[in-house]
């Protein structure tokens, strides 16, 4: 299906404990698309935090009006939210981010320039290839990030650079058609959509993002978060 | 391993026709799991390499080829273990980090506060 007609971009933000983000990602957001006149909407779905998110969602919603900002509590396990999002999105394309402004969302028109250019079913936001990089890190961390990748190029053979970072952008359709098919949680369920988006034989389109480290709030990837990788990891080798 | 285009059409339903998971008929890995086609690679690998290495008396090889298939399958762990090590490691050296994007965030969230602010927002 080639482009069709005017297009609308939803964006679903889950959030948890971001009152602090969440008002610069959807400025952000915002003047994105204004300034690059794409027609869309912020669907945040929250999963019930205590430090006072909604009522920020419930500010923004006044400022920016309910049809570009639709609020969904939820109280999910990790990696569902979406589906649950998905209900309430009225755009033909759904970007997937996270709310922790650790996606340089200024990208966000580039992913729909790439989408276009190439009519692809998926963009997927890179770290790994041309100028996408990272912020923040240090050495361990960017050594953990690519020994883990390579082992995944290895095992998966995906067709992506990037499997783990999670800023990407879908038709609608392709998304709820890999929604019905994945079964993973987690970051686990963004890499395994991804393979199932190649087994189905949709077109993946890659730009680079950069990965700037959480302004706010914590980033985790101690030693729980790479045993559970590699089991997600070689679940998916198994079962994919 | 795809031979698709991404200029033709997505296949958003396989046919009536397709098995489910066999949205391609030419590509029968489609079916099969990363596992299962590691698993076949190395038995048809394995067996080929025990067939003419540890061949019987009578049907072996010559000498020098015996010599070299035999530590074959350990040579070719090491190899990839050093590909493995000279790839992660150029990767990591290539890494970007990207000092221009952080600091444009950092102007862009401070023109987000103002502004927010400006519209009404309390913090």
């Amino acid at each position: 299906t080639a482009a069709m007609g005017p297009a609308r971009v939803s964006v679903l933000l889950p959030t948890y404990n971001e009152r602090d983000n969440l008002p610069l990602v959807v400025w952000l957001l915002a003047r994105t698309f204004s300034d690059s006149g794409i027609d869309f909407e912020i669907i945040i779905i929250d999963d019930g935090s205590p430090d006072g998110t909604q009522e920020i969602a419930q500010q923004l919603e006044k400022i920016y009006g309910s049809d570009k900002i639709v609020r969904k509590l939820f109280l999910f396990p990790s990696g569902t939210a979406y589906i649950h999002g998905m209900k309430y999105a009225t755009g033909n394309f759904i970007v997937i981010m996270d709310a922790d402004l650790s996606h340089h969302v200024r990208l966000d028109f580039m992913y729909y320039g790439k989408q276009k250019e190439g009519n692809f079913d998926i963009v997927s936001g890179t770290r790994y290839k041309g100028n996408g990089g990272v912020h923040g890190w240090d050495l361990k961390r960017k050594l953990i990030s690519r020994g883990a990748n390579f082992l995944t190029q290895v095992l998966l053979r995906p067709g992506a650079s990037d499997l783990t970072g999670s800023f990407r952008l879908y038709r609608k359709e392709v998304l709820q058609k890999l929604m019905e098919k994945c079964v993973s949680k987690g970051y686990v369920f963004q890499m395994e959509m991804i393979v199932r988006a190649r087994q189905l034989g949709y077109t993946i389109g890659e730009v680079p993002i950069s990965f700037v480290d959480r302004v706010y709030g914590e980033s985790k990837l101690g030693g729980n978060e790479i045993v559970s990788f590699l089991k997600g990891l070689l679940t998916l080798f198994a079962t994919t | 391993l795809f031979p698709f285009s991404p200029l033709s059409p997505s296949p958003l339903s396989p046919s009536p026709l397709t098995p489910r998971g066999l949205s391609h008929p030419f590509s029968p890995q489609a079916a099969m799991t990363k596992l299962g086609q590691w698993l076949c690679g190395l038995a048809l690998l394995g067996s080929a390499w025990a067939a003419l290495a540890l061949a019987p008396p009578g049907l072996q090889p010559p000498a020098p080829l015996r010599q070299a298939l035999l530590p074959l399958p350990v040579y070719l762990l090491v190899a990839f273990g050093c590909y493995s090590l000279a790839t992660v490691g150029y990767r990591l050296a290539t890494f970007n980090d990207c000092e221009e994007a952080a600091a444009e965030l950092q102007e862009h969230i401070r023109a987000a506060r103002a502004d927010l602010r400006r519209r009404g927002l309390r913090l």
